[in-house]
């Protein structure tokens, strides 16, 4: 347990966090790996979980019809995965595949909701966290949805020459 | 400083030696050096490229700044006068003025971690700095490249890409907004990417070169890093047409980028960047 306290302590997400919050953290979390292929989650689950990938990278897809998965994000190291366990009603609303090998801490979400509902501060400090996180995916979808490199003429031609 | 004959405004002929396709609508065109007489550039530097009969276009030289000749410029065929580049064979005689323009502050940088951001034909303008670094590996520290494109089709320099992500001295990310059937790489934008480049933000120095809007949230994103807002550096774009600060066409806000520019200390445009079509 000590371990996985250090290892928390470590991570960029839980940076200058109270120490006796990331030894609670701790206590409901677990190192878990998947391997190249394997799916962390479906989406239309119960989102029990939610993960912080340490190593390797992760394929958030939807399946659509005529099409099968399609990618949607890749995520990596040092971020976290999913936050459908924190708003009712608790179903991810994406698949999470593992791209290559993924080592990743797993926090159980039942555990960290019930903490933030007894204890307000706790809740608004991973609040502070997770925001941020939801911000940069909504701001970096946006961009991709903006087709930046299918509107842009080439170096260095911007009157389409 | 130009280097291709005596008046900055005549272009000089230069015979196409090569041309390379990148993807399906960019290609990059080696060209012999003008008269055989030498040439040299900067990295971050650009021609002006003369199809004889169509016009006259700024293309960046994305060549090796070691060995500039062949003169390489690499285009998208976003018009006439690209197309009309896309479409020369070997043999082909084109107009050549150059070079022109600022460079990529590659020697203000020794000493320091690179971070290099790309995106879509904005490789094109930092291949040269990236050759430039290699090339003087040890003056620099930790060097990352981080290249974001449309889709897996729109990847520049390919080669390039694998050779550089097999090296132990380098780091190299790619990611693609939309990606196809089979790609395994990254998925997402380029600036999501930032974060996790093995930099020291505090003491590294970022080139950025791509869509403007690209630029502007990877700026604000490496401020968030805590990187030196002067020691980011940017390749910005507008219509060039004399290239020697004469016509005016290429102003920007209180610049001239053909002049002053195309590649500016942020905090020299920082004010630019944020008001509407400037």
């Amino acid at each position: 347990m000590e371990d996985l306290e250090a290892l928390l302590a470590r991570q960029p997400f839980f940076r200058g966090m109270d120490p006796r919050w990331i030894a609670f953290l701790a206590g409901c979390a677990r190192n878990v790996r998947f391997n190249a292929g394997e799916y962390l989650f479906h989406e239309g689950d119960e989102a029990i979980r939610f993960l912080l990938i340490r190593h390797g990278r992760v394929a958030l897809e939807t399946h659509v019809p005529g099409h099968g998965p399609v990618t949607i994000q890749t995520i990596g190291a040092d971020d976290v995965v999913g936050w459908s366990w924190l708003f009712p009603p608790y179903r991810w609303i994406f698949d999470a595949r593992a791209v290559e090998l993924v080592r990743a801490v797993e926090f159980e979400a039942a555990c960290i909701r019930q903490k933030c509902d007894q204890d307000p501060a706790f809740g608004y400090v991973m609040l502070m966290r997770l925001v941020p996180v939801i911000v940069s995916r909504l701001q970096a979808t946006r961009l991709q949805l903006l087709d930046v490199y299918g509107v842009v003429a080439g170096r260095h031609a911007h009157t389409r020459a | 400083m130009h280097t291709l004959g005596r008046d900055a405004m005549v272009p000089v002929p230069a015979v196409v030696r090569r041309v390379r396709r990148q993807t399906r609508d960019t290609c990059t065109v080696d060209l012999d050096s003008p008269r055989g007489q030498g040439f040299s550039f900067r990295p971050g530097q650009f021609n002006m490229v003369y199809v004889f009969g169509i016009g006259e276009v700024p293309i960046s030289i994305s060549g090796n700044p070691q060995r500039p000749v062949p003169i390489s410029h690499t285009v998208r065929a976003v018009g006439a006068i690209t197309t009309a580049i896309r479409g020369l064979r070997r043999g082909d005689v084109v107009g050549l003025r150059g070079p022109f323009g600022s460079s990529w502050p590659v020697e203000a940088a020794e000493g320091m971690d690179v971070l290099i951001v790309a995106g879509g034909v904005g490789l094109a303008p930092l291949r040269p700095a990236m050759l430039h670094v290699l090339a003087n590996r040890e003056r620099y520290g930790r060097v990352a490249l981080l290249y974001g494109a449309r889709t897996p089709h729109d990847l520049l320099f390919r080669r390039d890409l694998e050779r550089w992500r097999g090296r132990f001295d380098l780091h190299v990310a790619v990611t693609v907004d939309a990606p196809v059937l089979g790609w395994n790489g990254g998925v997402g934008v380029v600036t999501a990417l930032i974060q996790s480049a093995p930099v020291d933000f505090a003491e590294c120095v970022a080139w950025v070169c791509g869509p403007e809007v690209m630029m502007r949230f990877a700026v604000a994103e490496l401020l968030r890093l805590r990187v030196a807002a002067e020691r980011i550096t940017l390749s910005m774009e507008r219509n060039m047409k004399c290239a020697v600060g004469l016509c005016g066409h290429c102003q920007y806000g209180p610049y001239l980028l053909c002049r002053e520019g195309p590649v500016f200390r942020y905090p020299d445009v920082q004010r630019w960047l944020t008001i509407k079509e400037v």
